[in-house]
């Protein structure tokens, strides 16, 4: 058997979306977020809505994301993408609105935007991608640090006196009366980016409902960052970050009881 | 006839909007502006023409809502004065950084800091010279009355689309506020999808089969390509300096001294060269209506016509700097400003003319 019989249609079992372009993804080996732009474009994929959708990327590691996934896309300044998603589905209500952002984008720059946008329920999404650290600027302190994590700025020890305590924001937005639907998961294992992945499309489902904002926390690893292997990292974040943040849905309003 | 009205400056520009098929207000309220805001919540465009009008949390979401309008290729706007000026700086860098069209209104108050809540033109160089970080100008207007305000935003919003650059409008507390004859131009309906498509085919309106997927953004990281397109930016620069220079001149053709005014402070002036002229002085005015480009030329013209020229400001003296350049020495260039909210009067205007002259 040659490559090309391989490549017959009938032997294909698993084919990349072509939501994701060819691009080679500048992520380091073991990030998350390689995994999470596969999920999002799968579920646009699959929902049939590439023409309505429109990416808003952050500032961080994930400023590129406009490179991976085979929609329009707006870069936003750091931690202002819910100001841009907010006006671009109010003057296109059709369209599915995302915003991709890492936990130093929305939890810290960007906490004025994001915790409006859910005041006012807007009909966006928004993937949130906590892991703990500022990737692109070398592992700094981010708001979601755990305590005694090391980082850059916090080269002993996140220490509550000085540093402050771990932002835990998904629950206080969960309050907000225009959030639809909050949810947190995380993609280490098959069966943990199955979930995310339908949560993904709930979210994206629930933005044309005109219920308000649908959030997707994702708990996952910088193994860059943390100074791990990949696997290591993984095990990392399920022993500490899931005790401080732990996986499922918190907020969904359609759900019955 | 056309109808007039009459309405405060603020209000025309609202109306304006309105009128002329904008898309989308975004805006937070400070004074001396917030009556922009008010306008429109009260029009409540939304049930005719569709344009949304939103208040954000905070003149930095403001900006960003502009942003993400306008990388939709709507025609979006917000107003605000000094201090929520400086807070939309970084969102105007971005703006101009991925070279998208808006309209900025600028009501501006006495500063630094909170400042005061009269009107002053002390963020003229803010506005002109740039305001964010990064190399890069907007196109700046510079109003003097309520016809103006209302008249800028439709031709603000034909220069942000002509270039793809953001448009501040640079009024001040007076004409915000004062109430005058505004004279409403006919309607222009809102860009319909098609135009739209037409007119912004950069604009994020959804990856279709038949062109590439459409990427804003303001990000370089490699150095030649960030030269290379600061230098692109140079030369659209450029062509508007060369296009789109207005200015209007009062008693200029046989003047021996002329006065340099924008804005309100143009009017007094009028006044004042009116009062000099029955005095027996031979002064004329030169209103700059566009701050960027700068009547750059015009002033080197008249540099050799006349033996001095004045700047009026309600600042410390800011635009006379981009007098003398243009001037270059060929004549002296004199100031003369209020600030803090104080306006000047003609007759102070006259005292101050006489005595950077030697007149009597």
């Amino acid at each position: 058997m040659n490559i090309e019989d391989i490549k017959k249609p009938e032997n294909i079992v698993y084919k990349k979306t072509p939501i994701l372009t060819d691009n080679v993804m500048h992520y380091c080996p073991g990030c998350s977020h390689g995994t999470v732009h596969k999920l999002v474009a799968e579920v646009i994929e699959e929902m049939g809505i590439q023409e309505e959708t429109i990416g808003i990327s952050p500032v961080g590691c994930s400023v590129f994301a406009y490179n991976y996934l085979n929609v329009d896309w707006q870069q936003a300044a750091h931690g202002r993408a819910p100001a841009l998603a907010t006006a671009t589905k109010r003057l296109n209500p059709e369209k599915y609105v995302f915003t991709y952002q890492g936990d130093g984008d929305l939890a810290s720059i960007g906490t004025a935007e994001i915790i409006h946008a859910c005041s006012r329920g807007e009909n966006i999404v928004v993937i949130f991608i906590n892991n703990g650290i500022y990737g692109m600027t070398g592992g700094q302190m981010a708001p979601t640090t755990l305590l005694g994590m090391k980082t850059a700025t916090t080269p002993y020890g996140r220490d509550a006196k000085l540093n402050g305590f771990p932002l835990v924001l998904a629950p206080m937005i969960a309050q907000l009366d225009g959030t639809a639907y909050i949810t947190r998961q995380s993609v280490h294992t098959a069966v943990a980016a199955r979930k995310a992945k339908a949560a993904i499309r709930k979210a994206f489902e629930y933005s044309q409902k005109g219920i308000g904002l649908s959030f997707v926390e994702i708990v996952a690893t910088c193994n860059s960052g943390w100074k791990m292997s990949p696997t290591a990292a993984n095990k990392w974040m399920v022993e500490n970050m899931f005790p401080k943040y732990p996986l499922g849905d918190i907020k969904d309003v359609l759900k019955q009881e | 006839m056309a109808e007039k009205i009459l309405m405060k400056g603020n209000e025309a520009i609202a109306i304006s909007a309105i009128r002329n098929g904008a898309d989308g207000y975004f805006g937070y309220p400070i004074t001396p502006q917030s009556e922009v805001m008010e306008t429109l919540m009260k029009e409540r465009p939304w049930l005719t023409t569709g344009m949304v009008v939103l208040q954000a949390e905070s003149e930095t979401s403001s900006i960003n809502m502009v942003y993400g309008g306008a990388c939709c290729g709507k025609k979006v706007m917000t107003s605000s004065s000094s201090p929520g000026i400086s807070l939309m700086c970084e969102g105007l860098s971005y703006l101009a950084g991925a070279e998208l069209p808006c309209v900025v209104v600028n009501c501006q108050r006495g500063g630094p800091g909170l400042g005061t809540i009269q009107p002053s033109q002390s963020d003229y160089n803010q506005c002109v010279k740039g305001g964010g970080h990064g190399d890069y100008n907007a196109i700046v207007l510079a109003p003097a009355s309520a016809q103006d305000m209302y008249d800028f935003v439709d031709w603000g919003f034909d220069l942000a689309f002509k270039y793809r650059t953001p448009v501040i409008i640079l009024a001040d507390g007076i004409v915000g506020q004062m109430m005058e004859k505004v004279e409403l131009r006919p309607e222009k309906p809102r860009m319909t999808k098609e135009e739209l498509l037409k007119v912004a085919p950069w604009a994020t309106t959804g990856k279709t089969a038949d062109r590439p997927y459409n990427v804003i953004t303001s990000l370089a990281l490699e150095s030649d390509v960030q030269e290379k397109f600061n230098q692109k930016l140079a030369a659209k620069y450029e062509v508007i300096r060369e296009n789109e220079v207005k200015y209007e001149e009062y008693m200029t053709e046989d003047a021996e001294y002329l006065f340099v005014a924008f804005g309100c402070s143009s009017r007094i002036c009028e006044a004042v060269v009116d009062q000099l002229r029955e005095q027996g002085v031979k002064a004329g005015l030169l209103r700059p209506v566009t701050l960027f480009p700068f009547p750059t030329k015009r002033l080197q013209e008249l540099s050799s016509q006349v033996k001095s020229m004045m700047t009026i400001e309600l600042n410390l003296g800011q635009m006379v700097d981009d007098v003398r350049l243009a001037v270059n020495g060929a004549c002296p260039v004199g100031f003369y400003g209020r600030q803090g909210g104080n306006i000047f009067t003609p007759d102070e205007i006259v005292d101050e003319f006489k005595k950077f002259n030697n007149l009597k």
